[in-house]
């Protein structure tokens, strides 16, 4: 076992599919020469140009004709080069992979999976930092997922790839290179639409995904260390299908539940949550089922100041930890 | 398939093609009709049928081999669903939303064609995006050594859609073996040919894609049969896509819920009605000797027949099972 950044992760994984099942294959931009992450880099020479491809710029077509591909026997794994330039693709990914199956009455289906690196932080501005699941959550007939670690990533991403059904792969930017972590040479997969419980606690359930989730961690410590508040963190990992049962019997211990995520506020996937959490485990709650997310504005602004402005981060987890906990 | 063919200008057709070529023919032109009959008589809320295309149809489609070459439809595509296999009972199923309809069990609207075996794959009602599904069927099929062809349909309105320029870009690029059938009937709804491109011809795009484009008269059954069976050759023989535009009209409203008289006179419609696909290559066969009046008779009675017992079918099989409608958002795993 060794050290491993999340780009070395799904570069893992890719290969490791793509030995496994010769049915699979990598096409997008740039992924030839391994891509502007990196994260194909070495696929086209192992495997060769027919299967780490790089394609026109049209994200469109590139998941248009994974979805044709799939149909014909094969599994693509597509990479959108940034989660930002996914919108002309909506089309294919929400009319035509997550109803082929619906539509047809179970006569078809297509075993895509759409990686994109998603989320802020970077300083990607506007058009380099948009978090997308929360589009996507709401369609049926796609599984989201939402990774920022790296034993996460490998084990996830082979069964996103191995999935009779369309999967999105949304790959957390700023985690790809910023921490390492013990990721297993072997085999192993992670079950989509399970959550992982992080951290045990009894005052609160925080329930979080994707980057959140470490800095969620390093409030959770924080708040412990000075207050002595003990905080349960929740990873949901996969967004669609997610892990009500985890969430609702963490909530119906603790009694109050935070949710946070990196999106904006407004129809995030954390309002999702908190309604449920409200439907089901009313009776349970001792204070206000609280999310701290972005502010509705466009994500992310260049500037490091407006930035940190706006994104959440460990120090304003801290701080709603607190508020909701003198509840 | 080059069969020795006695009959001058059959494009290599015999006999017994050419009233098969007919009979499909008639057989989609009648069954649009009957499905325009049942929605006015209130059975079935909607339907979309191709009345004025079945040249432009069943001549691509009678260059494919079923089962094996792949078809990407649009809702107007009944002669190209009915040449590859699919059955009038098949079609008056999905008209009517049975349970048994193997293109959806009633979750699609119709002429939303669909069969696994026919390798007609599901449609859905965004214009076009089946186009780049073409594509990456065909791009498989290279991938993987396969001598299979993926033949895709669009209206004029849908040459407009930037999926379908993305799609030819990225066939020219790979050489891939695909066809675009693009059925120009000079409308898209109300919006007229000269409001949808600058050019006359929309093959000549096909240039700037890197592969040949043509323009056939789409009422010409064997002009159509005879430019797909080349792009079929080409396509098999590893020399990648070519664009087939087909010149034709609707002779029908956009839809049951459409008016056309509010776009076109009706004395545009008359025109094309007597130059009709089917009135024109009724005419042919006659000509040359390939059927007597009385024998197309006796085809379109076969073609009426076949259509009446489908009716009757359909209409009296069951609905689906309300509940089900909460199955197959996901691939059910044992
Ligand atoms: C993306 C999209 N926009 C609009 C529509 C509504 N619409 C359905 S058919 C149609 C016209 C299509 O015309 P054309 O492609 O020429 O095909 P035709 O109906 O003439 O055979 C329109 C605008 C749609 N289904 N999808
Ligand atoms: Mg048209």
């Amino acid at each position: 076992m060794a050290e491993k950044t999340m780009v070395e992760a799904v570069r893992d994984a890719l290969h490791d599919e793509m030995k496994r099942d010769e049915r699979v294959f990598v096409l997008g931009e740039d992924v030839g020469r391994g891509g502007v992450f990196r994260a194909t880099e070495g696929l086209r020479d192992e495997f060769g140009e027919d299967r780490c491809m790089d394609t026109p710029l049209a994200e469109a077509t590139i998941v248009g004709a994974s979805i044709g591909a799939s149909l014909n026997g094969l599994l693509p794994v597509a990479e959108i080069q940034f989660a930002d330039f996914i919108h002309p693709a909506f089309d294919q990914i929400v009319s035509e992979a997550a109803r082929l199956h619906y539509r047809s009455n179970g006569a078809w289906s297509c075993p895509i999976t759409v990686r994109t690196p998603y989320g802020a932080g970077v300083h990607g501005g506007p058009y380099h930092s948009q978090s997308i699941e929360a589009f996507y959550a709401h369609v049926p007939g796609l599984k989201v997922i939402c990774v920022a670690s790296p034993y996460d990533a490998k084990g996830l991403l082979k069964s996103a790839i191995r999935d009779p059904n369309p999967v999105m792969f949304l790959e957390h930017k700023k985690a790809y290179r910023s921490f390492r972590e013990e990721v297993p040479d072997e085999d192993y997969t992670i079950p989509i639409g399970v959550a992982e419980r992080k951290r045990e606690g009894s005052d609160m359930t925080l329930v979080t995904y994707g980057l959140m989730t470490r800095y969620s961690l390093e409030a959770a410590a924080a708040v412990q260390g000075d207050g002595g508040i003990s905080v349960e963190v929740i990873d949901l990992r996969t967004v669609s299908p997610w892990d009500k049962e985890c969430v609702l019997e963490s909530v119906r211990k603790t009694g109050k539940a935070l949710i946070v995520y990196e999106d904006n506020l407004t129809g995030g996937f954390g309002a999702e949550v908190a309604a449920t959490i409200a439907e089901d485990a009313f009776d349970f709650l001792d204070g206000p089922v609280t999310r701290i997310a972005s502010p509705d504005v466009p994500l992310a602004p260049y500037s490091g100041v407006l930035e940190e402005f706006i994104l959440p981060n460990p120090e304003k987890i801290a701080e709603g930890i607190r508020k909701l906990a003198a509840y | 398939m080059v069969s020795v063919s006695d009959v001058p200008g059959a494009q290599g057709l015999s006999r017994d093609q050419l009233r098969e070529v007919y009979f499909k023919m008639f057989l989609a032109r009648s069954v649009g009709e009957r499905e325009r009959m049942l929605n006015r008589m209130g059975k079935g809320p909607f339907a979309v049928t191709g009345e004025g295309h079945e040249a432009a149809q069943v001549g691509t489609a009678y260059a494919m081999t079923p089962g094996k070459d792949w078809a990407l439809t649009y809702y107007r595509d009944i002669g190209v669903a009915l040449t590859l296999g699919m059955t009038p009972r098949d079609l008056l199923l999905a008209h009517l939303a049975r349970a048994e309809s193997i293109e959806s069990g009633g979750r699609n609207m119709p002429s939303h064609f669909s069969s696994v075996d026919l390798r007609i794959v599901s449609g859905s009602a965004p214009v076009a995006t089946q186009v780049p599904h073409a594509v990456g069927i065909a791009l498989a099929s290279k991938l993987r050594g396969l001598d299979e062809v993926a033949v895709t349909y669009f209206g004029d309105g849908g040459a407009s859609v930037g999926d379908v320029h993305e799609a030819m870009n990225f066939a020219g690029v790979h050489s891939l073996p695909v066809i675009f059938v693009c059925e120009n009937n000079q409308y898209a709804i109300s919006v007229p040919a000269s409001k949808q491109a600058a050019v006359t011809d929309l093959s000549v795009r096909a240039q700037g894609y890197g592969f040949p484009g043509v323009t056939v008269d789409g009422n010409d059954v064997l002009a159509v049969y005879s430019a797909a069976r080349e792009a079929v050759e080409r396509a098999r023989n590893g020399d990648g896509p070519t664009f087939i535009e087909a010149k034709t009209y609707r002779l029908v409203p956009h839809t049951s819920d459409d008016d056309d008289s509010r776009y076109r006179s009706r004395e545009e419609v008359e025109e094309w009605r007597k130059k009709g696909p089917l009135v024109r290559f009724g005419a042919w066969l006659e000509e040359n000797g390939v059927a007597t009046k009385d024998e197309i008779g006796e085809i379109e009675a076969k073609a009426m027949a076949e259509i009446d017992a489908a009716t009757e079918y359909a209409e009296a099989a069951p609905t689906p099972d309300p509940a089900s409608a909460m199955r197959h958002v996901f691939v059910e795993e044992e």
